[in-house]
């Protein structure tokens, strides 16, 4: 024999054997690979069983038409048999406007429906700055939402029009100067307020006045007095608008030109309404304070630091609760007896103010990080302090304290539950003892959490997905 | 050398220092420092780490804090005048040891932004400005990638070139090759060469005494916070008066 070998048939290619293919690689690498792995698969796998076993019959039995929870009980117990569990959902069916709005009169639902739509429309150029394409998609979805949601609480069609056409000319402004949509931005809370409390359309437009009087007094002062004097002079006239000459001239303008949609009072906010008007506002105001707090702490100026390092420290060393309270009760001693300033007001203020102690830490830490050198390149570059922080500081501090900061957005929103312990109407505590004190429902536990818990979770996990897509966007290092 | 020669100083005074002294907290750095640089000049300061080469630099341009003496940079004299630092600082063009270059800003961001916000130069042009002196430093391709994607000599030349952006008309240069790689050493030396053929008044921490003998018409050696031999570089290399130079000299030349 020959040692020689010559092959006269190729190989055709093989699959690979069963172990190394498919599902079963996947099993035998990520839950069989070793024997402790293999216990602490089947340990899992068992856990997973009894939960499993113990809550979906529960979720299973779910009762959607019902009137009230003994009736649900009925139910369950002649489709599942006498010992059956089984969800009420029937609740949420019949109260879930409460839920969303608290005691807001139904007749104007589309009033903060409107406003809820129209915050989309005011974010939109601050996520997505310049950026056509996502702009032109979210209004498009501002659109379908307010068509339907408006058509769907009965608007007056007056008001659907109107807000058509205004998402329509945004959507059309998009396609032209997309920059040019802050203006809405700039405007919304007026609108907001005055959509969700109502009243003569002058108050807020007045109330607007003041801020451009503030900036009409530093532009026309600050070349002649300094930046710091001419922000300080503004304010003072701003402040001076409000007191004396705000009301008269709103009382003037709504004689001459009466225009009004019913007053709310604050006691009828409730639910999530009250939850998102109260997190809006403490998220969007409490950025921009939290910010001056971080560098006012940095200050070479010994006033502005023991300031900023006194409010930070005071704040965060308080429970919240502490700070509702005062709300509350405090501050009624305090002003001056007639004043009546709102109690949602008083709140929302004193939770920016707890939110922004926090980001103002949060936004140090992003500022310590920044190697030396980036301050004495702008330093050396000839910009002003200012400008320094605009666009060098800032932008690479705030980039890096994006998850912190989204964290602290979060637990303020989450934190707005709170408002319960001064009487406010909030979904989790208010509106459900409301709902649990209706003889119908007495006893129901679990579903008006489980309802609650899963529309904070929507918003919560919203925030954090826009927070990561926001680092990707921003991720320039390419470390 | 025979460039160096033909390079033109003229009489006019760019920098005028006289009688400075500087203290970090009871620690004496900079010691009666006085020197004057005329316009056209490339002086070369050079030193043992810890001489005070860099403060004293850094004290031109005022991101150092001088105590006592005087620093007129272009009739301008430095003191807690905000309005007068920002005026200097705007005319002295400076280059980092570590480049600092902004990293959330593309190339071509990095260069027009001063320009833009400080000179208030319309965006259009600035960016003309900003790929002339990219194509000067001859990375005009990476104009619209990030620092991050540079290589550190590439990020230097980006550096000087937003330096230049300004029209400055003094530069200074912050010990520029000391965290580059050797290969890279010298894109960035040729391209502070040719800047001081132009006629750049320049003022530069370096230890690459190469550069030193082909473009500075002055050396200036530091210790201990204090002027101890200046001279042009030819007498200073080959026949240095002071013990502590020769002594420097010996280590930095040495093998």
């Amino acid at each position: 024999m020959a040692q020689g070998f010559n092959r006269t048939e190729m190989l055709p290619p093989l699959p690979p054997p069963v172990t190394e293919r498919g599902a079963i690689k996947w099993l035998r690498e990520n839950l069989f690979s070793t024997p402790f792995n293999v216990v602490l698969t089947l340990f899992g796998v068992a856990v997973i069983y009894l939960l499993l076993q113990s809550a979906l019959p529960w979720w299973l039995n779910s009762v959607w038409n019902a009137e009230s929870l003994s009736q649900c009980r009925e139910i369950v117990a002649a489709t599942a048999g006498p010992d059956a569990t089984g969800a009420c959902w029937a609740m949420i069916r019949e109260r879930w406007h409460q839920f969303l709005f608290g005691f807001y009169p139904p007749a104007e639902y589309w009033r903060p429906i409107l406003a809820f739509g129209l915050l989309f429309a005011a974010l939109a150029p601050v996520l997505y700055s310049g950026q056509k394409r996502s702009l032109t998609i979210l209004l498009g979805g501002v659109l379908a939402f307010l068509l339907l949601t408006l058509y769907l609480s009965a608007a007056p069609s007056s008001v659907f029009v109107v807000a058509v056409l205004l998402v329509l000319g945004m959507l059309a402004l998009v396609q032209m100067q997309p920059g040019k949509l802050i203006w809405f931005t700039l405007l919304y809370p007026a609108l907001t307020f005055w959509l969700l409390w109502g009243g003569s359309v002058w108050s807020p437009i007045v109330a607007m006045a003041g801020f451009a009087i503030l900036y009409g007094v530093f532009r026309l002062a600050s070349p002649l007095i300094g930046l710091a004097p001419a922000a300080g002079a503004g304010v003072v006239a701003a402040v001076l608008w409000w007191l004396y000459i705000d009301v008269p001239t709103v009382n003037l303008l709504q004689s001459a030109l009466p225009f009004s949609i019913p007053a709310i009072a604050s006691d009828q906010f409730g639910g999530f309404l009250l939850a998102i008007v109260i997190g809006v506002t403490g998220i969007s105001f409490s950025l921009p304070i939290g910010i001056l707090l971080a560098l006012g702490r940095q200050s070479d100026m010994p006033i502005v630091k023991w300031l900023s390092v006194g409010f930070i420290e005071f704040i965060r060393g308080v429970p919240l609760i502490t700070l509702l309270f005062t709300a509350s009760l405090l501050l009624q001693y305090f002003l001056p007896p007639g004043t009546n300033f709102d109690i949602i007001l008083r709140v929302i203020i004193l939770v920016t103010f707890f939110a922004a102690a926090y980001l103002a830490e949060v936004i140090r830490g992003g500022l310590a990080a920044l190697p030396r050198g980036q301050y004495e390149a702008a330093d050396a570059l000839g910009l002003d302090y200012w400008r320094a922080q605009r666009l060098i500081i800032l932008p690479q501090a705030l980039k890096v304290s994006i998850p912190a900061i989204v964290s602290t957005f979060i637990g303020l929103f989450k934190d707005t539950t709170l408002v319960a312990f001064v009487g406010l109407m909030d979904p989790l505590k208010g509106v459900t003892q409301i709902v649990r004190a209706d003889i119908d429902w007495k006893g129901i536990y679990w579903e008006p959490y489980i309802f609650v818990g899963a529309i904070f979770f929507l918003i919560c996990f919203g925030m954090s997905r826009y927070s990561m897509y926001l680092e990707r966007k921003l991720k320039t290092d390419h470390r | 050398m025979a460039e160096a020669a033909q390079m033109q100083i003229s009489d006019e005074v760019a920098i005028q220092i006289s009688g400075m002294n500087k203290w970090y907290g009871q620690f004496h750095v900079l010691r009666d420092i006085n020197m004057t640089v005329q316009r056209g000049e490339r002086i070369v300061i050079c030193g043992p780490s810890g001489s005070g080469k860099s403060t004293l630099i850094r004290c031109i341009n005022r991101l150092e804090e001088h105590q006592q003496g005087q620093i007129i940079v272009d009739g301008t004299e430095l003191t807690n005048d905000l309005k007068n630092i920002d005026k200097v600082r705007s005319e002295v063009g400076m280059v980092f040891q570590h480049f600092n270059l902004f990293p959330h800003l593309t190339i071509l961001e990095n260069l027009t932004l001063a320009p833009i916000w400080v000179r208030k130069v319309p965006k259009r042009e600035a960016e003309e400005t900003a790929m002339y002196f990219l194509e000067k430093v001859k990375i005009p391709e990476q104009a619209n990638k990030y620092p991050g994607q540079l290589s550190g000599g590439q990020q230097q030349r980006v550096a000087i070139a937003r330096s230049l952006c300004m029209k400055p008309r003094i530069m200074l240069f912050d010990e520029p090759t000391s965290a580059l790689d050797p290969e890279m050493i010298k894109e960035v030396l040729d391209t502070m060469i040719q800047l001081a053929q132009e006629g750049m008044t320049m003022i530069c921490v370096t230890h690459e005494m190469g550069f030193a003998q082909a473009v500075a018409n002055r050396v200036i050696f530091m210790d201990q916070g204090q002027i101890v031999e200046q001279n042009e570089p030819k007498e200073f290399f080959n026949n240095p008066k002071s013990d502590r130079t020769k002594l420097f000299l010996s280590q930095i030349l040495g093998h």
